[in-house]
């Protein structure tokens, strides 16, 4: 006998289930194929406005520091005054998202775009997200061919620029995102949630920054013709 | 790893008269429990999630054959490999195979208590592939040949001076004279040191804190971000998973997240949480080729069904250890196998035997303070009580222990006789208290009264005593 089959012939056995387990069976499809949603944290149902500032301050108690721009074609210059802010080389990683191709990078006349996955030398990685949840401050990273895992987690200081609209009020809702644009039963290969820098209290539980993945998590929000600007 | 569990009244004597430990077991006592406070404060709904987090669980174990193996299935579609293995012998022997087959030299480790359980580096270490932890913690404690104290900080036991010390010890190859007297130092050098093994690593292998069944999907949770290092830059990724890490859907997994890190940390969210479905896609321009799923089962199928089978709600958050006033003096190593705290005392007699571990769930005050803060409702003491019962059945205690309760079971289950004895002894007893009310050695109880004194009884019983208040409530003066 196998493995698999010992071990669920002992839980059958454990549970007492018998020959006939269509009860079981059912309520197990249909909470599979419909997932009760649960109970959700009032803080972040609130409207756009509401979610984006939620979401800001959930993000910057985490250490995170967060700035808005009006819309797209704005990210590169703030992504260059974040690196200068920082004494950081004029120079960033990213991947090849049509969201980030498309801004105006040659504008930027003093700044290195690298493409591709990070070696782990990039001082700085680019990367945009595919939600955010208001009510943690928490990023949401979905990996593909144009995404790189390791933007995510091998630079000193990692740029996260993240769609106003995008930003949910609650973690289902964005998973709930994620299902329906890949499909379901087809996740990315990779979801990262991401709330804040890289920490760690091993040593006398001191919180310290800067662990193993990014010192420094830059939120750039984009907030869109109407947004707060 | 060796089994010091019957030796644990030796492990506490030593771990009390321990000054290092003891000075670190301060951040346990003073940190944790106020981080915890704070963020179940801040979220409403925070004890109605518990609620919710039991019952997803329960429904879950209820059905485990079933999700398991709608899991399996969505694994296998998203170009994983799923291992069976009953007995931890069985789960280091596929993972040796996998490790064989990648023609791996070293393989880089998050953090996973389960590894821990199965004994795993030192097998891998014994087969010729070197395992590197690569959490903080459990690098410091693998540098020094120990095991972890704390499910979710594995070096707690240890204090700053300690881990200079180690570091100046291995790191040999850097210069003597480079400070490294504050924490900041040590993590920047750990963080150096670390960053090529996960780029020389053939396979990384980490643990799960939950696999969803609607997706086929690991997860692990996690704060430095060396989990993931873990997972994306080798070329072979394993996932060691206990079989009742299952949950059935990701709205369940978001339930249980909300409660899973305001207990351990006290963060509303860690900072990394990871959800890892199949290999590398078609494409992508990182992460491993291959994805290796081990499903343990170790003893767990056996627990189903039975008075214990709520501990495998557990989702190792450390909060009844953070908070256990046992946990707090003795540290965790005293427990003398992987897991230590309340939940310790109740999974360790289940997966090496009572015979072994029958001192733990007796070092127990049954405060009840790892049933309060505990986020899946676990009824630790009540387990506990269970276990001694066990013990108690299989006739494994002290000889003096079993008369004793078995002499006092006689009168308890005479009432006439009991009370009657007790009406003699008891005064008695308060008449030899002496004026101090108190004895500072009794017979039989020696090692009782070595460490502190016996209250004097009062000079009645306490059913007389009882008798007495109902009749004073009624306003009839005896």
């Amino acid at each position: 006998m196998s493995g698999r089959e010992a071990i669920l012939g002992r839980i059958r056995q454990s549970l007492g289930a018998g020959a006939d387990d269509t009860a079981r069976a059912a309520t197990v499809a249909k909470r599979l194929s419909k997932p009760p949603k649960g109970i959700i944290p009032a803080r972040g149902q609130l409207d756009e406005r509401g979610r984006v500032a939620l979401f800001s301050t959930m993000a910057e108690q985490v250490f995170a520091s967060v700035r808005h721009v009006k819309g797209a074609d704005d990210v590169p210059k703030a992504v260059t005054e974040y690196l200068r802010s920082r004494n950081l080389p004029s120079s960033v990683r990213m991947g090849g998202d049509p969201r980030l191709a498309a801004m105006p990078w040659q504008k930027q006349k003093a700044l290195q775009v690298k493409s591709g996955p990070s070696d782990g030398e990039d001082e700085a990685g680019v990367s945009h997200a595919f939600g955010a949840v208001a009510e943690s401050g928490t990023l949401v990273m979905t990996s593909g061919p144009e995404n790189p895992t390791t933007v995510n987690f091998l630079p000193e200081h990692h740029i996260v620029i993240v769609d106003a609209g995008d930003i949910d009020g609650d973690l289902e809702t964005v998973l709930a995102k994620v299902r329906k644009t890949y499909g379901k039963k087809r996740m990315p290969r990779t979801v990262n949630l991401i709330t804040g820098p890289s920490r760690s209290g091993d040593i006398e539980q001191k919180l310290l920054l800067g662990a193993h993945g990014p010192r420094a998590v830059h939120i750039i929000i984009v907030d869109g013709a109407e947004g707060p600007g | 790893m060796e089994i010091t569990s019957p030796s644990f009244k030796q492990n506490a004597r030593e771990a009390l008269a321990d000054p290092q430990l003891q000075k670190a077991l301060n951040n346990v006592r003073t940190g944790f429990i106020e981080k915890r406070q704070k963020a179940a404060d801040a979220l409403p709904e925070f004890d109605a999630l518990r609620d919710k987090a039991r019952e997803i669980k329960d429904h879950t174990l209820a059905h485990l054959d079933l999700y398991l193996d709608a899991y399996e299935r969505r694994v296998k579609e998203a170009g994983g490999i799923v291992h069976w293995a009953e007995s931890a012998e069985d789960a280091r022997a596929i993972i040796l195979d996998i490790c064989r087959s990648a023609g791996a030299r070293t393989v880089t480790k998050g953090k996973s208590m389960i590894t821990e359980e199965i004994g795993l580096n030192e097998f891998l270490e014994k087969e010729g592939v070197k395992p590197i932890e690569t959490d903080l913690g459990e690098y410091i404690i693998q540098l020094r040949g120990e095991h972890p104290s704390h499910i979710i900080a594995p070096a707690v036991h240890l204090n700053k001076e300690q881990v200079e010390a180690d570091f100046r010890r291995v790191h040999d190859h850097l210069p003597p004279s480079r400070d490294l007297s504050e924490p900041e130092a040590l993590l920047g050098e750990a963080r150096r040191v670390l960053r090529s093994a996960y780029f020389a690593a053939d396979v990384g292998i980490t643990g799960a804190n939950f696999l969803v069944a609607e997706t086929g999907t690991s997860i692990i949770v996690t704060n430095e971000g060396n989990g993931d290092l873990t997972q994306t830059l080798p070329k072979v990724h394993v996932v060691l998973a206990s079989i009742e890490k299952i949950v059935p859907t990701l709205e369940d997994v978001s339930q249980i997240l909300r409660v899973l890190a305001r207990s351990a940390t006290g963060q509303d969210m860690s900072v990394y949480t990871t959800l890892s479905t199949g290999p590398r896609r078609k494409g992508d321009p990182d992460g491993p080729e291959e994805y290796h799923v081990v499903l343990l089962d170790n003893g767990r199928s056996s627990v189903l069904g039975t008075e214990f089978q709520d501990m495998l709600r557990c989702i190792r958050c450390g909060a009844c250890m953070n908070h256990c006033p046992v946990y707090h003096e003795i540290g965790g190593h005293a427990y003398g196998w992987v897991y230590p705290g309340p939940i310790g005392a109740v999974v360790t007699p289940a997966l090496i035997g009572i015979d072994k571990a029958g001192n733990l769930p007796n070092a127990s005050t049954f405060c009840g303070r790892c049933e309060a803060v505990c986020p899946m409702r676990i009824p630790l003491p009540k387990m506990m009580r269970h276990w001694r019962e066990r013990e108690f059945e299989r006739r494994l205690n002290p000889a003096t222990y079993r008369t004793g309760i078995g002499l006092w079971a006689f009168f308890a289950k005479r009432p006439r006789l009991y009370r009657l004895a007790t009406s003699i002894g008891i005064p008695f007893l308060a008449l030899f208290g002496g004026r101090k009310r108190r004895f500072r050695s009794l017979p039989f109880a020696g090692s009782w009264t070595k460490h502190r004194d016996m209250p004097a009884p009062e000079s009645r019983t306490f059913q007389q005593q009882w008798r007495q208040r109902e009749a004073r409530k009624q306003g009839v003066m005896p």
